[in-house]
């Protein structure tokens, strides 16, 4: 265990090879650490920024449907009532159109009912003047009673 | 191993605890010790050089297995300098990186098994004498934690200014009053001289007896089939404990570096 000149050159070689380590060897491997841990920072940032993109669009698109949904209820109900309105506008010209009919109906009947009677009232009152002539044994001259005539039927 | 000399125990410790020594001058401490040099230069360039390989393509993409590994160890170190060393790190860290491959590659040198190493060593190199435990030298153990210590006076003078240095040497721990300058200066004498020493010797200390218990087994493995058989078996026990003890001591080494930076950057 002696020292010697062995402890400068070791010196020496320690100081070069910390100064290459220094210059050389440190800084580029340290530097590429660096940039990657920023990358993965801004991956991470960028990765948080998407999430929250993501949920905004999530929520606006719940929010769309919501409005179209409810556009479409609107759109049905009002449909509804359209065709509702519809039926009770297609009953009433319905009931209208019927009522017309049966009360033109009515009204021909009624004519038919009088013409008829009409009908009979002359057909009895030709009966009653034939029957009256039988009973007479002569004939009855329409002419003179003409008046007692109409007097009956006007009776009948 | 030279065949004409005779093998005893002693000739074997000696032998693998001997230097390959250059002298460039008078006195002993002209001498260089070629290979805890050669050693630890080597490996801190193969280590650095694969760090900067595999730096100078890296991507802030996906990275691939070789530079998540590189990166697993810059974080590591990264974290241990940030928890105490408030600062920027552009100097701290990558010290503290250095010091401790280096270091653990240098320790690490002790798993290599000595005698197979000495023999490459001599029929290929023809090297008779080579240790190949760097840190097990307390030549390079001083040169590393005298180079931290003299960065720690840098950083303190560089950070307080020189007035504000000797103002903390004469007035700190125990207060600013005359009567205590003395006591201060003494007090931080001691740190500062116990600071490196205690720096170095732990390693050099770990790693030496670590060295001195392989040598030993090997030793007892050499005299006889039982003796190889436990030598083995205890060898790799100690293989697996030092382990632990290679990189613990690397960390230990690493974590006071930045303690001590981080300390001169701290005023009082």
């Amino acid at each position: 265990m002696n020292i010697n000149l062995t402890l400068i050159a070791q010196a020496v070689s320690f100081a070069l090879f910390i100064l290459f380590t220094v210059k050389f060897v440190w800084p580029p491997l340290m530097k590429a650490i660096e940039e990657r841990q920023k990358q993965i920072a801004d991956g991470l940032a960028a990765g948080e920024e998407g999430k929250q993109q993501l949920e905004a669009s999530g929520k606006r698109a719940n929010e769309e449907l919501g409005k179209a949904r409810a556009r479409a209820a609107e759109i049905i109900a009002h449909a509804e009532k359209r065709g509702l309105q519809m039926i009770e506008e297609a009953k009433s010209s319905a009931k209208a159109e019927g009522d017309r009919l049966i009360a033109g109906a009515k009204s021909e009947i009624q004519q038919e009912v009088s013409s008829a009677k009409e009908v009979l009232r002359e057909q009895v009152a030709a009966l009653v003047v034939g029957g009256a002539e039988k009973i007479l044994q002569r004939e009855v001259n329409a002419q003179t009673h003409a008046e007692l005539l109409n007097q009956l039927k006007r009776e009948l | 191993m030279a065949a004409e000399q005779e093998l005893t125990a002693t000739s074997y410790i000696q032998h693998h605890l001997s230097f390959k020594a250059q002298s460039f001058g008078d006195g002993s401490f002209w001498t260089l010790y070629v290979d805890s040099l050669v050693t630890g230069a080597v490996l801190g360039i193969v280590a650095t050089a694969l760090m900067w390989w595999v730096v100078r393509g890296a991507t802030s993409g996906v990275p691939n297995k070789r530079q998540a590994f590189v990166e697993l160890l810059f974080g590591f170190i990264d974290d241990q300098v940030k928890g105490i060393f408030h600062g920027k790190r552009d100097f701290v860290a990558p010290t503290a990186l250095t010091v401790f491959v280096w270091v653990l590659l240098m320790n690490a040198m002790d798993f290599l098994p000595v005698d197979i190493v000495a023999w490459i060593l001599t029929h290929v190199f023809h090297q008779h004498e080579f240790r190949i435990v760097p840190t097990a030298d307390v030549n390079t153990t001083f040169a590393l934690s005298l180079s931290v210590w003299l960065l720690m006076i840098y950083f303190s003078i560089a950070v307080k200014g020189l007035r504000g240095f000797i103002h903390e040497l004469f007035c700190a721990p125990f207060g600013g009053n005359p009567i205590l300058w003395p006591f201060n200066f003494l007090f931080n004498l001691v740190e500062y001289v116990s600071k490196p020493l205690s720096h170095s010797l732990r390693l050099y200390g770990n790693m030496y007896a670590g060295e001195i218990i392989f040598l030993l087994l090997w030793l007892w493995a050499a005299t006889s089939l039982s003796g190889a058989f436990f030598g083995a078996i205890l060898g790799v026990g100690w293989s697996i404990f030092h382990i632990l003890i290679v990189v613990l001591q690397a960390y230990i080494f690493m974590m006071l570096t930045i303690v001590y930076i981080s300390m001169a950057h701290e005023s009082h």
